[in-house]
């Protein structure tokens, strides 16, 4: 038999692929069904976010943090919100932060059930999305009755929240965090100890802490290495200090440990919920600053300074001193940090994000280098890519 | 902010470390804010960040982000920031290094694997230039893109749109047509932009000094 040249071949993955998770086009490189190298290229999704931040008061900037991961919009806000109160030196209510950290928390809850479900269907599972998407709908429910919408909240604002949450909602949040884990366990029985699943997970994209730190890794993609790192332990904002509750650590790194990170996180999201909704105190929900917060439209009406605030706060915003700040929170998905510079102006000088999808994206090549194609879709599942947030 | 003090206190710590160690490298450090800045030499960032990283004392094994910012009105207009994570000392730190259109600043892919997208990001926006990096491709802007959309120069419309022209069957690129013009507000405040001295008030503000001087 005559010696054959074999030669590697090309294919491309995405950009319209169930399994790609929005709009990733993904060149691969491939030796027989072996993954030599594979090059993402992202952008498809690209708005010029940070452009259009440096073109708009930093109010009007809050709405294009929900359109980053739109899996959990809250949370994204929360870091362009917390950016800013440290540059205006401003202070949250107690009920406030509160409020922001229920709200974070269900964010958590939102993103960790869609990602289970929608890497649970990429490798064949399709029960779990329809059961989870359901679920999602009632947490959605939350975030529409607080703001009046089910994505999109705009509701997180520098100095505080928008509106305090509706009568009720309270008790009805309650009940939901009793019921829930019934749902977490139920998806936990179709999927933890299923064979396919683990077939499919176990020993897959594997990453030692070493590597993943290398490669930006956080959250928990960064914790099913072994990294016990958690910005809401090791640096509290908001009022995370005053609850308590647990961060999961895994040990192997693989996407079967990536999974079972997020469904204990969603435990441990539950008893973060119910602790603040117990310690809730009454009280206003954003700072009493009007220079920054809009006067109560009560007020408006009785009130010509409050008027004039209500005015200036809605044409022109406000100052925010001059000055940079890198702040981050604990995103669902990892650090998400938002670097900051103003300069005296209305409007952010320089508005960066740091999405945390970004850094584990370009780790895909480096996890799956040597594996096969099936294996590449795991991999994108379990490292819980949007491009919302990518691609800004 | 209770632990705010010794957090600072910790921070100076590092930098009195970090600026003995790197010695001439650092031209300056800031705190503000509870954050940490360092100001290097661009020639020098390779050897800063490899130090960073491997030092007992720092141990900065995360890079979290890798940023341009434009000021126009610099010579040296752009800015490169690196923002570190120690995960031990549970602190963080920025190096900036200031650079521009026409020089190169060393890739620290080496270093940080992390680096590589977001310094691709930062020559896709910025169009700043990192010399040794394996693969310098633009990442965000569209195939065949022109120009650098973050620089403060670039309009915030662009240059060219695109649509699906039906009688070509494909997309095509257009210069960028507004059915209304751009609006940009001038917020300056009508109460705090203009200064308030009526004619005639200047005579007012002198003679009173005058007379404390007299006094």
């Amino acid at each position: 038999m005559s010696e054959q040249q074999i030669k590697n071949f090309t294919l491309n993955f995405g950009p319209q692929h169930p399994a790609a998770h929005g709009v990733l086009r993904l060149v691969l490189e491939m030796d027989g069904e072996v993954i030599d190298r594979a090059d993402p290229h992202i952008g498809l999704l690209h708005r010029g976010t940070e452009k259009l931040i440096e073109h708009k008061t930093y109010l009007q900037a809050v709405p294009y943090f929900d359109r980053l991961d739109y899996v959990a919009p809250q949370n994204q806000e929360h870091a362009f919100a917390i950016a800013v109160e440290k540059l205006a030196n401003i202070e949250v209510p107690p009920r406030g932060q509160y409020i922001r950290v229920i709200f974070a928390e269900l964010g958590r809850v939102l993103n960790h059930v869609f990602n289970v479900c929608a890497y649970a269907m990429d490798i064949g599972a399709m029960t779990p999305m329809l059961w989870g998407f359901e679920e999602r709908e009632k947490i959605m429910e939350f975030c529409e009755r607080v703001s009046g919408a089910r994505l999109h909240m705009a509701y997180f604002r520098p100095g505080g929240v928008a509106i305090d949450m509706p009568e009720g909602l309270a008790d009805d949040i309650m009940e939901w965090v009793e019921k829930f884990p019934q749902m977490i366990a139920d998806l936990e029985g179709l999927l933890t100890e299923n064979r396919i699943f683990k077939q499919r997970t176990v020993s897959i994209g594997i990453i030692t802490a070493e590597q993943a730190m290398d490669w930006g890794f956080s959250g928990p993609n960064l914790r099913a290495s072994g990294v016990a790192w958690d910005l809401r332990k090791s640096q509290p904002y908001d009022v995370y200090d005053k609850v308590d509750f647990d961060v999961p650590i895994a040990k192997h790194g693989d996407c079967y440990d990536r999974y079972l990170i997020r469904i204990y996180e969603m435990y441990e999201s539950l008893k973060i919920i119910k602790q603040c909704l117990e310690k809730m105190p009454p009280g206003p929900v954003t700072c009493d600053d009007h220079k920054f917060s809009p006067p109560k439209r009560n007020d408006m009406k009785q009130s010509m300074e409050a008027l004039i605030h209500h005015f200036k706060l809605f044409t022109e915003g406000y100052h925010v001193p001059a000055g940079e700040t890198y702040s981050v929170v604990e995103a669902p998905k990892g650090e998400f940090g938002v670097f900051l510079i103003s300069d005296g102006s209305n409007k952010p000088y320089r508005c960066k994000i740091r999405a945390p999808g970004f850094a584990h994206l370009q780790a895909l090549d480096f996890l799956s280098k040597g594996h096969m194609l099936a294996d590449v879709v795991a991999n994108i599942g379990s490292l819980d890519i949007v491009f919302g947030e990518i691609d800004r | 902010m209770a632990d705010a003090q010794p957090h600072i206190q910790n921070l100076k710590v590092l930098r009195d470390a970090v600026a003995n160690e790197l010695g001439e490298i650092v031209t300056s450090s800031q705190i503000i804010r509870g954050e940490l800045v360092f100001n290097v030499a661009r020639d020098s960032i390779v050897k800063v960040l490899t130090f960073l990283r491997d030092d007992v004392n720092c141990q900065f094994k995360m890079l979290m982000e890798l940023c341009g910012v434009d000021y126009p009105e610099r010579e040296d207009r752009f800015d490169v920031v690196y923002c570190l994570l120690s995960l031990t000392l549970n602190q963080r730190v920025k190096v900036k290094i200031q650079t521009n259109t026409s020089s190169s600043v060393p890739s620290v892919v080496n270093v940080y694997s992390a680096a590589n997208w977001w310094e691709r990001e930062a020559w896709d926006l910025f169009g700043i230039y990192f010399s040794d990096h394996p693969d310098l491709r633009r990442i965000l802007s569209d195939y065949g893109f022109e120009g650098h959309p973050l620089r403060k120069d670039f309009p915030l419309t662009g240059y060219v749109e695109l649509r699906y022209d039906d009688e070509q069957k494909r997309v095509v690129y257009e210069p960028v047509k507004l059915s209304q013009e751009f609006r940009n507000f001038d917020f300056l405040s009508p109460w705090e932009g203009v200064h308030q001295i009526l004619p005639g008030d200047e005579k007012v503000v002198k003679s009173s000094e005058e007379k404390g001087g007299d006094g």
